[in-house]
């Protein structure tokens, strides 16, 4: 049955999906090649949870007006200029589209509720999340006559001239091959490929753990750089963020995030204090303490509070480590004591007036004459219980990736792949060259995936 | 209460308070992500506020085979039937029901024995209709304490349920918040209004919301037209039989037909969704239980049809000996659900109240 399609698509995410859907619709037959097996489908879509989304008026779910210039504006903010306008103003323009689309392929949103309200003029939010809405695409995909193989990993796409002439994949314990007409690359980025991390980022990348699947291993992103196709973004940029050490070295997703450093000191495995962790409200700061602790001994750093604020953040998945003393803490930990106690004791001295403390927004409740400072949320450590966390560098995502245009069209350095077009975070570097912004990367999917859809269902008609 | 059962309920919920993904299905999330720490009474109303839509379930990125092996439907299921068992009263019986449909065949068994002995031993004293097999006298005798007996064991039970959860003084907007919300039955409407996923793994669907109000108000519907007989038979002096065209006949017909087409819906979806995402320890139990409510309806509805037959006092005796079960197991079988629910919501209310 696998040769009698005529286009095939590599994973099975939301970017994949929406190609699925679209081709399918335009009446080509489609098959989706998903690495993983069918409870852990979808790629790091099940882990995600909303979609960011233009709208020159209130677009229900999402309230008020986010216009295109407001929103690139935001764009521009955390890649730091590592943004091709072009592309960029292209997805953004069309997410508004997508946001209705998405609804009459099954997705449910809701309002957004505890914790993400910040967010209801830009963020339309999955209700159940990511999950739901691969489950839902699925379903629809299936009522649309798009097949589907679980655990098929594709291991080479053969590249002869400017066509992708065969797919070669493993599957059900056989190698096998098909002829498509036309191939959808949307199977994400490598960060599962633990030794590639490594080769990109140096030994630290070992004790990384990885927050979506393990099933994106770059296999066909290596195996299309390796025969010229062009790529975008560095192979040592990736998307990291602090979170629970504690946390599974795959797939732990939402849950392993840590919300308590902006109250809390953060001390490296020798006890030592080493970034302002007051330094802005937690979402911006949430993405560079990855990058802070990757660079810290170890990989690993200890967040540390005191009773008076536990409850001023998101509970956390695993209970805290809990003393009464900071050195009963820090035997738990297996941090040197006294250096501990030296280092609280330090900052406690460095804490000023507190009476202006406020949890939500910046504050100014600084530390005096302390290096490095702590520049908001300051207030000494010495209520008992105090409680402790591990951070450790969770990776999103990584940055490398296949080079596209408009169309979401492939090339090599000869011009484009006549029936290869790439969708989802497999080529979203060619519009975030650094830096995350909150459901960005669904938004590329989405419309890139429903134009690789068109443009693969296009040429295979 | 099992506190193994009450301790994976509790894991599973911290999980849950980390993601809050599922925050929109019902009115179990936004109770829970209320408090960062879970009490026993916490967990037992949680419990009793889920109504196995099993949305989360399809949503959850935890699922097995996941390390977090989440399957909070399940933990809330085995704790939901636990805190029934736990808190009925008396408590011999307590046990014995939700967990084993053949009780429950045994028990209605029992009741049909009951009611041809009283019929072929209490001589009718010259009555009409079904009065001619068993006299109206004799029927008060029976089904009085067989009514009184499990709304005393319910009052019991629901008090404990009560103190187990820290409930407070009862308002009556506490109340008109929870009955619009069973009236509606919206923890079924998975909080888009597509419904639940039950019957067909993560397709939404209102055939489950939709069973249940055809039971629930078939029930009432039945109930009423037993109140509005006795309304007829003691205020206006005016004895069954009644015929088509009167409120008693109306209401029942009405009611037995919804029941019985619920009963036979339910089991049918039951049948078809996945054991494991419930309390699979019920299974049996809950079968009973649908069966012998849907015989009750089946069995009324065949009184109306073969009344004037001589069929007549066999079909009486298996419809009452129904009954009779069904009133005597009302507190521990799954009919028990309906009233813990209607509990938690009121729960539910005053908690929402408190927070605001």
């Amino acid at each position: 049955m696998t040769n009698t399609h005529d286009i095939a698509i590599i994973g099975g995410g939301n970017a994949a999906l929406c190609a699925a859907m679209t081709a399918a619709e335009a009446g080509a037959k489609v098959l989706i090649l998903e690495a993983a097996p069918k409870p852990f489908r979808g790629g790091n879509s099940r882990h995600t949870r909303n979609f960011r989304c233009m709208h020159k008026a209130p677009l229900a779910p999402l309230v008020g007006v986010y216009d295109e210039d407001t929103y690139f504006a935001d764009l521009l903010k955390v890649t730091g200029g590592k943004t091709n306008e072009d592309l960029a103003r292209m997805v953004i323009a069309q997410s508004e589209a997508c946001l209705p689309w998405m609804q009459a392929h099954g997705v449910h949103f809701q309002p957004p509720l505890s914790g993400t309200l910040s967010l209801a003029q830009t963020n339309a939010f999955f209700m159940g999340g990511g999950k739901s809405l691969v489950n839902a695409y699925y379903r629809r995909a299936k009522s649309l006559g798009v097949d589907v193989l679980y655990q098929a990993a594709v291991t080479h796409l053969e590249l002869e001239g400017d066509k992708i002439t065969r797919v070669d994949f493993h599957h059900d314990g056989s190698d096998r091959s098909i002829t498509p007409k036309a191939v959808i690359v949307a199977s994400g980025g490598f960060q599962a490929d633990i030794d590639w991390l490594t080769r990109a980022w140096g030994p630290a990348a070992q004790n990384f753990l990885i927050r979506g699947t393990p099933y994106n291993k770059g296999v066909v992103l290596a195996d299309l750089l390796d025969q010229g196709a062009l790529s975008i973004g560095e192979a040592d940029q990736c998307h990291a963020v602090a979170i629970d050490g504690r946390a599974p070295k795959f797939d732990g997703g939402i849950v392993t995030r840590l919300d308590c450093v902006p109250f809390s000191i953060v001390v490296n495995k020798n006890a030592e204090r080493f970034y302002d962790e007051g330094e802005d409200v937690w979402p911006k700061r949430y993405a560079i303490w990855g990058r802070l602790v990757a660079a810290q001994p170890d990989q690993v750093g200890y967040a540390i509070i005191d009773a008076k604020s536990l409850d001023l953040f998101m509970p956390s998945v695993f209970p805290p480590l809990k003393a009464d003393t900071l050195e009963e803490l820090a035997a738990q930990m297996g941090l040197p004591q006294s250096t501990l106690r030296t280092t609280v004791d330090r900052f406690n001295a460095a804490c000023g007036d507190i009476s202006g403390f406020h949890a939500t927004e910046l504050d100014g409740v600084a530390t005096t004459g302390l290096m490095p400072p702590k520049t908001n949320w300051a207030r000494p450590i010495t209520e008992p219980p105090f409680y402790g966390y591990t951070l450790r560098t969770g990776v999103t995502f990584t940055y490398l990736g296949l080079k596209v245009d408009q169309n979401a069209q492939c090339c090599t350095a000869d011009g484009v792949i006549q029936n290869l077009w790439a969708a989802g975070e497999t080529m979203a570097a060619s519009i975030l060259g650094q830096g995350y912004l909150a459901g960005f990367g669904m938004t590329i999917g989405t419309v890139f995936g429903r134009i690789a859809g068109r443009k693969a269902a296009e040429y295979a008609n | 209460m099992q506190i193994d059962l009450i301790q994976e309920a509790r894991r599973q919920a911290e999980i849950c308070n980390a993601c809050r993904y599922c925050e929109g299905y019902c009115s179990v999330f936004p109770a829970l992500h209320r408090d960062r720490v879970f009490a026993d009474g916490d967990i037992t109303q949680l419990a009793n506020l889920c109504h196995n839509c099993q949305g989360c379930y399809y949503a959850c990125q935890y699922t097995a085979p996941h390390e977090f092996d989440l399957n909070l439907p399940k933990a809330l299921a085995e704790v939901r039937r636990d805190s029934w068992e736990s808190f009925a009263w008396p408590q011999p019986l307590a046990r014995r029901f939700h967990r084993h449909g053949g009780a429950i065949a045994l028990a209605t068994v029992l009741g049909f024995a009951i009611m041809f002995l009283a019929i072929r031993s209490m001589n009718s004293t010259g009555g009409t209709g079904f009065y001619a097999a068993l006299s109206h006298n004799a029927m008060v005798a029976i089904f009085l304490p067989a009514f009184v007996f499990p709304l005393v064991s319910l009052v019991f039970g629901l008090n404990k349920y009560w103190r187990s959860v820290g409930g407070g003084g009862i308002r009556l907007r506490h109340l008109t918040a929870a009955m619009a919300e069973v009236a509606m039955m919206k923890n079924l409407a998975g909080g888009h209004g597509d419904g639940c996923n039950f019957e067909d793994e993560d397709r939404f669907s209102p055939a489950r919301r939709h069973t249940h109000q055809a039971i629930m108000y078939g029930f009432l519907l039945s109930f009423a037209a037993t109140g509005a007989g006795t309304v007829l038979h003691y205020v206006f002096n005016l004895p069954a039989p009644y015929p088509f065209w009167s409120l008693p006949k109306l209401l029942g017909l009405s009611g037995g037909v919804l029941l019985v087409a619920g009963c036979g819906w339910m089991a049918a979806l039951k049948w078809r969704s996945d054991r494991a995402i419930g309390d699979a320890s019920a299974w049996g139990g809950d079968f009973g239980f649908i069966a012998l409510l849907g015989f009750v309806a089946l069995s009324g509805l065949g009184l109306y049809a073969f009344g004037e037959t001589p069929a007549m006092g066999l079909i009486l005796a298996l419809h009452l000996g129904a009954v009779l079960s069904f009133f005597i197991l009302t507190p521990f079988t799954k009919m028990a659900h309906g009233f813990y629910r209607l509990a938690a919501l009121v729960r539910n209310a005053q908690t929402q109240e408190a927070r605001r």
